[in-house]
């Protein structure tokens, strides 16, 4: 775990240069709001139960963003500070942990209803370094502009978590021939009966990869009650909407599962970029899956005055699981590119940090930041857009002035 | 001192269980009181909208864009997530949002 002391040790005095840059970045986040660079962006800032003053986007449910300080306050974002989405207003506010069962069910040899003493001793620890990225992230960003969450690049975290891989927990239950699909659905329900209960599915063969996980802990503590409490799926690569909280059913199916959650919501068009001409529909969707790459400076926010001189830029990388090759920095309007020094590999599934020293004379400049993943694969330099608003992932930019 | 060191552990044994046995309840922050702005058909709009959610999911969506927005958001509300909302409620809602929002 590389929390502001490693980070510092890590990148010595360069990173120090930079300390006064940060502390500029940590005062957006004073006071009681927080001005998203979007129109009608204005939020509150508030503190929810085992949170840190979160920017709320909805009360109810609850749905609260990172301000995006954190980013540069540790490669871990901490319990506190991780993001909170939830779909459906009936969220579970009292859970017994000594009375919690997760139920595995449907096309197994043997059901199984395991308590949480269970899953900790009975099952082999497993544990990762992960984003959890909300399939919404940026959405406020889209142009033009789409309904739903209006989020800008706070919805998303890199914890350690620790739980049991869901193979082994499927294997003791014994999966039947002809099984498709394994359905997941948590303690949080709609406000109605006519709502669709939250409901995700994998494949089969990808509950089976030795990946997921159900896990129990995040950044060696319990689960924060908002992020899923007690246990929640953790399907490193995938985005957030398959990480269902507080965990309760696991059903394997021998057909393709139609719940709204997945033949209605969270599809993104079926083409190589998840992506239609802006204003359009796509002819054909596919359920989202995996991360595309991102990157971000967390040192420097857009219009930030910084001295004339050589200055520590850093930030962070990150992709579905493939793993960032090189990060690469240009401030000549995205003309030459120059590569970043890579910081601290916490596994292919993290944040990957990234450093480096850029001079600048008195003036403006434009910094944009671009990571290439290991299959080649990198960030557009024009918007990707679509219906709902995911997976945003464009060349980010921003303008700094040196005096 | 065998007797001291049982009743400790004995201790610490209640301690966990207690710990253990005990729910895990939290408190959300009260919802703010959340006004939708002035205009006609913003009473039936807040009543219907926050039966299932709270008014900032109306408030928090991108300004001015207009009827087919607005129309698409109330049909999606009462067809996929089956709100029930009367035809002529529907309809003064979505003309409310699309004038006012």
């Amino acid at each position: 775990m590389l929390d502001r002391r490693q980070w510092l040790k890590t990148f010595g005095v360069l990173a120090l240069t930079s300390l006064d840059a940060a502390r500029q970045v940590g005062a957006a986040t004073r006071g009681r709001t927080y001005t998203q660079p979007f129109a009608n962006g204005e939020r509150v800032l508030v503190k929810y139960p085992g949170k840190r003053p979160l920017i709320r986007l909805t009360a109810r449910p609850p749905q609260l963003e990172t301000p995006f300080a954190v980013f540069d306050e540790s490669l871990i974002t901490p319990n506190d500070a991780f993001f909170v989405r939830y779909h459906l207003s009936d969220v579970p506010l009292s859970i017994d942990p000594a009375r919690y069962r997760v139920a595995v069910q449907g096309r197994v040899k043997a059901p199984l209803s395991l308590s949480l003493a269970d899953l900790k001793s009975n099952f082999e620890r497993s544990e990762i370094v992960a984003v959890n990225q909300c399939s919404g992230n940026s959405r406020g960003f889209f142009d033009p502009r789409v309904a739903g969450g209006q989020l800008g690049n706070g919805a998303m975290a890199n914890a350690r978590w620790t739980g049991v891989r869901l193979k082994d927990v499927l294997a003791k239950a014994g999966i039947l021939d002809g099984a498709r699909q394994v359905t997941f659905n948590g303690l949080d329900r709609p406000a109605i009966d006519a709502t669709p209960d939250f409901v995700k599915t994998l494949d089969i063969d990808h509950a089976l990869d030795g990946e997921v996980m159900i896990a129990y802990a995040m950044n060696g503590r319990d689960l924060p009650f908002l992020n899923g409490y007690p246990v929640r799926l953790v399907v490193p690569g995938f985005y957030g909407t398959y990480w269902v909280k507080h965990l309760s059913e696991i059903t394997v199916i021998n057909d393709a599962f139609d719940g709204f959650w997945m033949s209605k919501a969270y599809r993104i068009p079926d083409n190589a970029c998840a992506c239609v001409a802006p204003g359009t529909k796509p002819a054909a969707t596919v359920p989202i899956n995996r991360l595309n790459v991102r990157s971000f400076v967390t040192n420097l926010r857009d219009g930030q005055k910084v001295k004339a001189r050589t200055t520590i830029v850093r930030g962070i990388a990150f992709d579905g699981g493939s793993g960032i090759k090189e990060v690469l920095v240009s401030t000549d309007a995205k003309r030459t590119w120059t590569p970043a020094k890579l910081g601290p590999d916490h596994g292919k599934y993290a944040f990957r940090p990234w450093t480096i020293a850029l001079r600048f004379a008195r003036g403006g400049h434009e910094i944009a930041v671009r990571a290439v993943n290991a299959r080649g694969q990198t960030q557009p330099d024009v918007p990707s857009w679509n219906p709902a608003g995911y997976m945003r992932n464009v060349v980010e930019t921003l303008r700094v002035v040196a005096k | 001192m065998k007797r001291i060191a049982s009743l400790c552990a004995l201790y610490a044994m209640l301690c966990w269980m207690s710990a253990w046995a005990a729910p895990v309840t939290i408190e959300l922050p009260p919802e703010p009181e959340q006004n939708l702005r002035v205009g006609e058909g913003q009473a039936v709009t807040a009543n219907n909208c926050q039966s299932c959610h709270s008014l900032d999911y109306i408030e928090t969506q991108p300004m001015r864009k207009g009827a087919p927005f607005w129309d698409a958001e109330v049909k999606k509300m009462i067809q996929v997530f089956g709100a029930p909302i009367s035809e002529a409620d529907a309809k003064q809602i979505a003309a409310y949002l699309a004038q006012t929002y």
